[in-house]
């Protein structure tokens, strides 16, 4: 019986506010991630593919992330590399066959709004590093610095949600909470060895009620939405200032965004106040790449497509604060009928789990009110239209040939409660495998204790 | 865009209109009685005078209004517990928000049933999804104690409560320490107390009392009260941490006439719970939570004690649940264990399909325990009605039941399903709330002729 509970760890986490503002998709991903890989010498990924077969997926039902579908598919990658998606006429000679009859293959899925690591389990307060919470603006705190690589939570992504990549934020306390970090749902002793190599940072922030709440209740600015904008310009406007003459790390993460090279990703509920912030951004010269939580999307979907703005949304949170009071089930659908990119995040370490039923159930939504759409769409919500707005789409979220070979088998449709992920390779790896039952994760933190190596 | 909005208004009043029960015939149904049997094809529900009158297989000749299910599902109407509906508007927003009353002198002795809004929009909601009764509570704020909580039925009528005072909580484990003084042993000191205490107050009704904590003391712009003056020790200089009517309201507990709700994770907990019916032999208990249920399966099924068990929890969320696993469940059940799923552990009761679904997929999972289609109906259907003291009355489609009938767009338990009529006694139930209110407004974005607030 923990609703209470519930309801704090949702408010809490409903404070992180992430908003990223990508252009176009993969051409904007490589300029980004070489402007990243300047930036984001120090504290660089360690990450290597570990060792894999040369597989092929053959007679699945293939989602190939970017909208389309073939029946009795055919997967090949070697080496960590997507080789080839077709139909059941490419040859499979030299590589391993998996029979996938009457299965799925989809990439990996990916969450783009994760606290797993700054918020671990267990959630004792020694673990709450999520929210550097003394000061309205922090664009100089790293999430990376708050990860903890042994949270028990990251094995549960992989094993019932087939998350192979993930973005792991401040949380939303701040108006601007800090730099997030993107990282392959790969087991590592060090965070540096879970970084996803050449992803752009991003930078969180939060409108609304949270900032004014927790710096209001100290009696100091903001107290208000009009004092969260007015402290958010003053911010832009020194940095602008900025010359870079002695390092500011705070204002290098600014200027990076200023720059394009980092990318906004705004926690933002209410319509009007997506609205507000994408004239901010404006004003000030950079871009919202997505607004996450946005209940209040479906009521500003032509905004956010001339905008190109993507919303991170749940399926179907709502009413649990008071800007989150006019959340609709009909959010994603309604999104996607006006054209704009939807992404389906969790926020959660439950959610995480169950991205691929989130989805299901925004789909199921939209067709009760006539809008049809299609599975191979509903799956890019929660892979390549997430991947876009991190910035990795040119490496990760769809299987196309070069691209890395993340890649989950399910044992039945995604986006059906009865099915799950039955093998995930990360880069060609099998990291997951529902068969074998070594072949899960699991973190110091659980060995000894009860249920160590369950299937949890 | 005018037209349809004015047929939709005129359809609302009809239907807002307090209905009689009526009489009527389903046929052609995918029947699932909640029983925990499997679907019965092709079958048929009867309903009269508010109560079924028979269901099975084939079209039988029987009277009312013909209703042609079309080969869709009907069954029983969801029966979601724990929950707090009727009890707040709003979460953070604390005017709203009848959920818990940390600062109240009361515990025990809370009681739900006049506080419960039949009028609530989650209410309303959560009967567009098929909820249509519910067990309603406040949670254990001021002490361990939470309350008495409240069967209702989310009909739209204004009796709401179909049996008050229906069950106590109780918080043992970490956050029932936490609020009895700091430790496990705190708990167990004030549990024994209050039921001794209550035992000897139904015998000779003159216990003295105090307020289980001090209320709050505010200030307002004064300077703060000196906290030596208002700290919980201020409090403590009595032999009785609870109220007289707090005591008086456990009376109908130690007897067993009122069922004790007891809210523990760890497996160790829930042997000392199991354990206090050696002292209490009234004590009519209900285990909430119960994380690590599975590993002390055999003993809980052996004392005939029921759970609400968290359905999915995998995660050490706390040290109390480290061994937990989704297949939790599956493995209680297979021992024997009466289970229903919890639903105050998920982002919203709303979700109890879901959950049940997913449980059934642990089924198909290797090494994991799930439940067959029938058990994970029941489990949100029959068994939490039974709990509920119920039994035979709701949550299953059976002769006598009460006519809580639900048809649905496919089946229950799949992802994002939703019922396309509900009845509850017989009486037909609008589906309409503020979400499929502002559904239909931002069915399109034009403004072209008037704002959208002219929309309704």
């Amino acid at each position: 019986m923990r609703l209470p509970a519930k309801f704090a760890a949702c408010i809490l986490a409903s404070s992180a506010l992430a908003a990223c503002a990508t252009t176009d998709g993969a051409d904007r991903s490589r300029t980004s991630s070489s402007a990243a890989a300047e930036i984001g010498t120090p504290y660089a990924s360690t990450y290597r593919p570990y060792p894999g077969r040369p597989t092929a997926l053959v007679g699945a039902t293939v989602f190939d992330g970017t909208g389309g579908r073939i029946d009795n598919g055919t997967v090949l990658f070697r080496e960590g590399k997507v080789v080839a998606v077709g139909d059941s006429s490419l040859s499979t000679e030299g590589y391993d066959r998996i029979d996938a009859n009457g299965k799925f293959v989809t990439p990996g899925v990916i969450d783009i709004h994760s606290h797993l690591g700054n918020y671990p389990t267990p959630s004792v307060d020694a673990h709450s590093d999520g929210n550097e919470a003394t000061s309205p603006t922090t664009p100089e705190v790293w999430a990376e610095h708050s990860v903890w690589p042994q949270d028990p939570g990251f094995s549960r992504a992989l094993a019932n949600g087939g998350v192979t990549s993930l973005q792991i934020l401040p949380g939303s306390a701040n108006l601007t909470g800090g730099r997030t970090v993107t990282l392959k749902n790969v087991a590592a002793r060090t965070v540096q060895g879970m970084k996803f190599p050449g992803a752009p940072y991003g930078m969180k922030m939060a409108c609304g009620e949270n900032p004014k709440r927790v710096y209001g209740s100290r009696g100091r600015i903001p107290s208000t939405r009009m004092g969260n904008f007015a402290v958010n310009r003053q911010m832009w406007l020194d940095a602008k200032a900025y010359d870079g003459e002695k390092r500011d790390l705070g204002k290098e993460t600014l200027k990076g965004v200023l720059d394009g090279d980092i990318l906004v990703h705004n926690h933002c509920y209410r319509a009007d106040e997506m609205a507000l912030v994408m004239d901010m951004a404006e004003e000030m010269g950079y871009k919202v790449t997505a607004f996450h939580h946005a209940v209040e999307a479906y009521k500003i979907g032509d905004l956010l497509r001339e905008n190109d703005v993507c919303s991170a949304i749940w399926a179907d949170w709502y009413g649990f604060k008071m800007e989150a009071y006019d959340g609709i089930l009909e959010n994603a659908a309604l999104l996607n009928q006006a054209g704009a990119c939807v992404v389906i995040h969790s926020d959660d370490a439950n959610g995480i789990q169950r991205l691929n039923q989130e989805a299901g159930k925004a789909q199921a939504a939209g067709r009760r009110m006539g809008m049809e759409i299609s599975d191979g769409d509903v799956i890019g919500w929660i892979t390549l239209n997430a991947a876009k707005a991190m910035g990795i789409a040119d490496q990760t979220g769809s299987l196309e040939t070069g691209k890395m070979a993340d890649v989950v088998l399910w044992n039945g449709d995604p986006l059906s409660v009865y099915s799950r992920p039955e093998k995930v390779w990360i880069d060609g790896a099998l990291m997951f495998d529902a068969l074998d039952r070594k072949r899960r994760p699991v973190s110091d933190f659980e060995l000894g204790q009860p249920g160590e190596g369950d299937v949890k | 865009m005018i037209k349809r909005t004015l047929l939709a208004a005129v359809a609302a009043c009809a239907i807002a209109v307090p209905a009689a029960a009526q009489d009527f015939t389903i046929t052609n149904a995918t029947v699932a009685t909640g029983d925990g049997s499997e679907p019965i094809e092709n079958g048929h529900v009867v309903v009269r005078g508010g109560r079924v009158v028979s269901v099975g297989a084939g079209a039988p000749a029987a009277g009312g209004t013909a209703i042609d299910a079309e080969g869709r599902w009907v069954t029983p109407g969801l029966f979601a517990t724990v929950t707090t509906l009727g009890l707040s508007d709003v979460g953070a927003v604390s005017e709203s928000n009848d959920t818990q009353a940390g600062s109240s002198p009361f515990s025990a002795a809370l009681d739900a049933a006049p506080a419960i809004n039949p009028s609530s929009q989650h209410i309303l909601v959560h009967r567009a999804a098929g909820v249509t009764r519910a067990a309603s509570v406040t949670m254990p704020a001021s002490s361990i104690f939470g309350g008495q909580g409240a069967i209702i039925d989310l009909g739209a009528d204004p009796q709401a409560v179909v049996r008050p005072r229906a069950f106590q909580v109780v918080a043992l484990g970490e956050s029932g320490a936490r609020l009895a003084g700091g430790s496990r042993t705190a708990t167990h000191a004030l549990l024994r107390n209050a039921l001794r205490e209550a035992t000897r107050f139904g015998e000779d009704a003159s216990i003295p009392g105090r307020a289980s904590r001090a209320a709050d003391v505010r200030t307002g712009d004064d300077l703060p009260i000196d906290p030596r003056m208002t700290g919980d020790d201020a409090a403590r200089g009595d032999d009785v941490l609870l109220t007289r009517f707090d005591a008086a309201a456990l009376v109908p507990v130690v007897r067993g006439e009122q069922p004790l709700y007891v809210s523990v994770e760890r497996a160790s907990d829930i042997r000392s719970v199991l354990a206090l019916r050696s002292e209490f032999p009234g004590l009519d208990l209900v285990l909430v939570g119960a994380s690590e249920g599975w590993l002390v399966a055999n003993e809980i099924a052996a004392s005939g004690v029921p759970v609400i068990a968290d359905g999915l929890d995998d995660l050490p969320q706390s040290f109390e649940e480290l061994g937990s696993t989704q297949s939790n469940i599956g493995r209680m059940v297979a021992a024997g264990v009466k289970v229903a799923i919890n639903a105050a552990a998920m982002e919203n009761p709303r979700n109890l399909n879901q959950y049940a679904g997913n449980l059934v997929a642990l089924s198909r999972l290797p090494g994991a325990s799930g439940l067959s289609w029938g058990q994970a109906f029941a489990a949100i259907s029959s068994i939490p009605a039974e709990i509920s003291g119920m039994g035979g009355r709701a949550g299953v489609l059976a002769p006598n039941a009460a006519g809580d009938v639900v048809i649905w767009d496919g089946d229950p338990l799949e992802l994002g399903a939703m019922p396309v009529r509900v009845f509850i006694d017989g009486v037909e139930q609008p589906l309409d709330n503020h979400q499929s209110r502002l559904k239909e407004r931002y069915r399109d974005l034009d403004e072209s002729d008037l704002p959208k607030a002219y929309d309704w």
